[in-house]
This record gives C-alpha cells, sequence and structure tokens, in this order.
C-alpha cells in the first residue's frame, strides 16, 4: 500500500479492498514509527482524520466517491485547516488553530480527502533547509544527516518515506521543487494564479503558490485536478474554464521541443548533478524531442531581485503579527508599542527577522528607486528571457539545485550561500510560469554515497498538462522515482 | 553599501522588532552580505524597462455591493490573546 499510487489506491478503495479508516491508520502507525526520527510533521491528530475517513468511507459505500475521496493526504502547516493548529513553522502562530479553512483544504475536504496531519516546514517559509522551523530541523529520509531542502521539507520527507501518499506545498522560491529535488520527488509548482492563495499564509504574495509533491507526474496530476480552480476570495486567482490536468499524459514526446538553459551549466553546478541532468536529455532525445540551446541571458540577476522583492512584500504581510487578534503575545510589556516589539522579537526566528528588516529598508523612504523599482525592472527583463525562449520551445530544462541534499548545519549560518540554492528556480517564480523538478538519478554525496538529482522543468503559463506529459513519459521510460531510501 | 550598527537599529524599529546591542552588531554583518549580492542588481541598464509588479496583467474585480460575510467575532475572539465585550484588549494607549 505504501508504494501505491493514487490510482491504484482509489481502486483499492473503490473495489473494497481496503477502507479509508484502514488505509488512513495504516499511514497513521507509519508517522507515529517514524516521525520520531524524521521530524516531518508538526502535527498529528488520529481522531480528527479517522472521523474524515470513516465520512469518506460513507461516500464511497454510497457511490459517491469522486477522484480521491478516501486518500489520506499530507498538508504543509502553512495551509489554515479548521481546528487544526496551524503554525506555518513559527512560534508566533504556536498557538494558533485556525477558525477557517484556506480554499485548498476546502477543495480537498470537498472532495472527500482525509487530512493526515500538517507537516514541518521553515517559518513562514523562509528557508531552503528547513532548519529556520521552530519545531526544529526535518532529516532528510536518504541521510539522516542532511537536509530535506526547503522551505516545504516536512512535506517533502513524508511522502519520500512513504508516511504519506501525496503532500501538498507551497512555492515562492523554489520551496516545491528543491525539496523535490533533494529527496527524489515529483514537485509542480503551478502557473501563479491557479491555486487560491486564501488561507494560505503570506509570505511574497506576488510569488507564493500553492502546489504538490508526490511520488509521480500522474499523481501530481490527479492532485492538481483537485487543488487548482478560481477562489473570488483570492484577488489574483485567475477564472479560467476546468481543466483535466491528466488528460495529455499518455501522449508520445515525438516533436517535443525542449529548451537548454545553458546559464544553468555553469559554474557552481556539481558535476555529478550535471551528468545526470545531460543523461536525462538523452533520454528525452531517444523519446522524440529535439534539444535547442537556449538562453536566459538575466537569469543571474534572479536571486539578487528576488531578495529585494520577496523580503519587501514579507515585511508588509508579516505587519499583522502584532500580538494584539491572534497567535503569540510576550509575557510582559509596558505599553502598546512595546507589547508589539517585544511579541515580534520573541516569535520570530532569525531568518524571519532578517528578511523582515531587509524589506522595511528597501521600502524605506529614499531607496525605493534604488532597490525595489530596480528589481521590478529585473523582473521584467527576467520574464522577457522566458517569452523569447518559448517561441523556440515547449518548455525550459536545467538543473533544479546546484548540489545533492546538503549537510545539516552546513550553510545555516551563511545566509547567502543558503539563498543561492534556489538560484535555478527562482526565475520562473519572478515570471510566474509554471514549474516542475522530476528525479533524473543520482550523484555523489562527497562522502561515499548518492543522492538524489531533480530535473528542473518551466513551462509557458498554464502548460501544467504539457508538463505533466513531458514528466509522465520520461516517468514511463525510466524507475528514477521509483526509487525510494534504504530501510523505507 | 554599508549599514552602520545605528542604521539596523532604526531600520528594526521601523519593523517594530526589539533588537539588543549585540543582535544588532550580529545582524549588520549578515545583512550587509545580503545587500551585497542584492548590489549585484546594479549591473544591468533597466533604463526604460517597464516595472513588473506582478506576474499576470489582472484587472480587480468587482462584485455586487451586498454583505456576504457572517458574523464570526466570537469564533475569531476565541482564539484571541486577551478580549473583553467583544474587544481586543491591549495596554493602555490613550491617557
Amino acid at each position: 500500500m505504501f508504494n501505491s499510487s493514487l490510482k491504484e489506491l482509489t481502486a483499492a478503495l473503490a473495489a473494497r479492498k481496503i477502507s479509508s479508516v484502514e488505509l488512513t491508520g495504516l499511514f497513521l502507525d507509519r508517522v507515529e514509527k517514524r516521525n520520531g526520527d524524521l521530524n516531518a510533521f508538526i502535527t498529528v491528530d488520529r481522531e480528527r482524520s479517522l472521523m474524515q475517513a470513516r465520512a469518506a468511507d460513507s461516500l464511497i459505500a454510497s457511490g459517491k466517491a469522486q477522484p480521491l475521496t478516501g486518500i489520506p493526504v499530507a498538508h504543509k502547516d502553512i495551509f489554515c485547516a479548521q481546528g487544526w493548529l496551524t503554525t506555518c513553522g513559527s512560534k508566533m502562530l504556536s498557538n494558533f488553530v485556525s477558525p477557517y479553512d484556506a480554499h485548498v483544504i476546502s477543495r480537498f475536504n470537498d472532495a472527500g480527502a482525509v487530512i493526515l496531519g500538517k507537516t514541518n516546514m521553515d517559518e513562514f517559509a523562509m528557508g531552503s533547509s528547513n532548519e529556520t522551523s521552530f519545531y526544529g530541523p526535518v532529516k532528510n529520509p536518504w541521510d539522516r544527516t542532511r537536509v530535506p531542502g526547503g522551505s516545504s521539507g516536512g512535506s517533502a520527507a513524508a511522502v519520500a518515506a512513504r508516511m504519506a501518499p501525496v503532500a501538498t506545498a507551497t512555492d515562492t522560491g523554489g520551496s516545491i521543487r528543491q525539496p523535490a529535488a533533494l529527496t527524489g520527488l515529483t514537485g509542480l509548482k503551478p502557473t501563479y494564479g491557479l491555486v487560491s492563495r486564501y488561507g494560505m499564509i503570506a509570505f511574497a504574495s506576488s510569488l507564493d503558490q500553492g502546489g504538490v509533491l508526490s511520488r509521480s507526474a500522474e499523481d501530481a496530476a490527479a492532485v492538481l485536478n483537485v487543488m487548482a480552480g478560481f477562489d473570488a476570495r483570492d484577488s489574483t486567482s485567475i477564472e479560467r474554464p476546468a481543466e483535466d490536468y491528466a488528460r495529455d499524459l499518455d501522449a508520445p514526446l515525438a516533436g517535443l521541443r525542449i529548451g537548454v538553459v545553458k546559464e544553468h551549466f555553469g559554474d557552481g553546478l556539481a558535476a555529478g548533478v550535471g551528468a545526470a541532468v545531460q543523461a536525462a536529455l538523452e533520454q528525452f532525445r531517444k523519446l522524440g524531442a529535439t534539444l535547442i540551446d537556449i538562453s536566459t541571458p538575466n537569469s543571474g540577476l534572479a536571486v539578487p531581485a528576488y531578495y529585494v522583492i520577496a523580503p519587501a512584500e514579507a515585511s508588509s504581510n508579516l505587519s499583522r503579527f502584532d500580538g494584539v487578534r491572534y497567535g503569540y503575545r510576550a509575557p510582559e510589556y509596558r505599553d502598546l508599542a512595546d507589547l508589539y516589539s517585544k511579541t515580534r522579537a520573541q516569535g520570530f526566528g532569525a531568518e524571519v527577522k532578517r528578511r523582515i528588516l531587509i524589506g522595511a529598508y528597501v521600502l524605506s523612504h529614499g531607496y525605493y528607486d534604488a532597490y525595489y523599482l530596480k528589481a521590478q525592472k529585473i523582473r521584467r527583463l527576467i520574464a522577457n528571457d522566458f517569452a523569447q525562449a518559448f517561441t523556440q520551445c515547449d518548455v525550459v530544462v536545467g538543473p533544479t539545485s546546484p548540489t545533492v541534499a546538503f549537510p545539516l548545519g552546513a550553510k545555516a549560518s551563511d545566509p547567502v550561500q543558503m539563498y543561492l540554492n534556489d538560484i535555478y528556480t527562482i526565475p520562473a517564480n519572478l515570471a510566474g510560469l509554471p514549474g516542475m523538478s522530476v528525479p533524473c538519478g543520482f550523484a555523489d554525496d562527497g562522502n561515499g554515497g548518492s543522492l538524489p538529482v531533480g530535473l528542473h522543468m518551466v513551462g509557458n503559463y498554464f502548460a501544467e498538462a504539457k508538463m505533466l506529459n513531458v514528466a509522465h513519459q520520461y516517468q514511463r521510460a525510466t524507475d528514477w522515482h521509483l526509487r525510494k531510501p534504504e530501510g523505507i | 553599501m554599508s549599514l552602520s550598527v545605528d542604521e539596523v537599529k532604526k531600520i528594526a524599529h521601523l519593523a517594530r522588532i526589539e533588537i539588543s546591542e549585540a543582535e544588532a552588531l550580529a545582524t549588520r554583518q549578515q545583512l550587509n552580505d545580503i545587500f551585497a549580492l542584492i548590489g549585484q542588481m546594479q549591473a544591468v541598464n533597466t533604463e526604460g524597462i517597464e516595472p513588473m509588479s506582478h506576474a499576470q496583467d489582472l484587472m480587480l474585480r468587482l462584485r455586487d455591493d451586498v454583505v456576504t460575510e457572517q458574523d464570526q467575532h466570537a469564533l475569531f475572539q476565541s482564539i484571541a490573546p486577551q478580549v473583553e465585550g467583544g474587544l481586543y484588549l491591549v495596554p493602555r494607549v490613550i491617557e
């Protein structure tokens, strides 16, 4: 059961080979057994999950099952779920039991899916290693001395360790794709606006997008079918007809034009990671695709621009955490100003504070043009690079992350080194384009072992079905996505 | 550019985050490293480029001017640090 696809699990539920209560119980037992070691979940609530599973079993019994009815899904702790502790990995929300459901959670509830638990994450999704969480770091199931990536490290570790069939996640600069690469999973960040941000705790609102961490492209398509959809409560939600993201999975790749970003194979890319990605390109050629060299000359400016735009938006978004209406409040204070500044000093961790300070600075009087406006112009140049690329090719590919999973603590004290992890993934967020990471092999970990490598793919706006098709055909021809950590 | 410790303290005050002298010192170095990274932006000429604030060119939607929200103040205040008589309590602001 633990290695079954969503299609297989759905078939087993429909054929009454297993009930949702039994399936949910099996995964909950797994979480109980393995979470102490991996720290992938912040909150598990067996009774609440089983209550949903019982309701799902009634739906199945009465012939009202939909896709994902009865399937347990782990949710990143950034999604508000009514009655569930929703911490966003922060002390600031360590007592926040959400009074409402995020749109994403409502979509899963309406489909009859079961909430398996809330997964660990970098505090307010700010991090690339899951080490900034108030709840402690998550361990990589492939090597427990290494990071699982971040910020969706808990969701990634949960799926990679087979503690959950699938998990939700969010991606502001690479937070779905980089953990997918580092844990051997398939990760999908949809086009900006496809998945509602309502009830998804805001980090950088013009970049944040909800998505999926799964074991295959086929599973990701099934989950996106449930997650995506217009929501009037998110002012940037895109109103367009519903589509079946699995519709093109089986289309052959003959004639596909793959753009290979030459800037992404330069300095800083680990040799073994580059080799695995090159081998994947050869595989695509065998599947009938044409490889085209393309250039995104401004992509080197993406990280600097991102570290203006994202902190600027974060400093504004996180001003709501003031200790007045919900969440943490400092136990002692002199007056209102002191209440604010003590609550925020004690409630936020070091990385979150750093980003708030950067944001406050770049938006302050006299600096706006030099930083924020400049970054927005570079954002345009990066989007233009992609627009130019898509006149020549259907998808753009390269490595997801410059290295395999790195040791816990290796970059924790050097913010700039940590930020450079997302050098290949950030451009898609700035442009608002959909991105994916797909397992494409293993590379030397520098310590006698080998760890998973991810192939990064960016598609044009709303090209999710095409990208899932490309990934699925690759996964039919290879078995990297079926590999699992030792002892799992 | 290089931030002084006083500038770090000033930004922390703007952001309403209490910061000690020692923290300001440590933070200053990290922020300066980050601003060195950000400074790479200046390498490119962006004259005449239209700033991009958002991925999609969206128009704000309008809705009918009717009440759609339900009164949930009791539910929302049930998780507040301190409430009384339907009001959120904070330290006295006006003497």
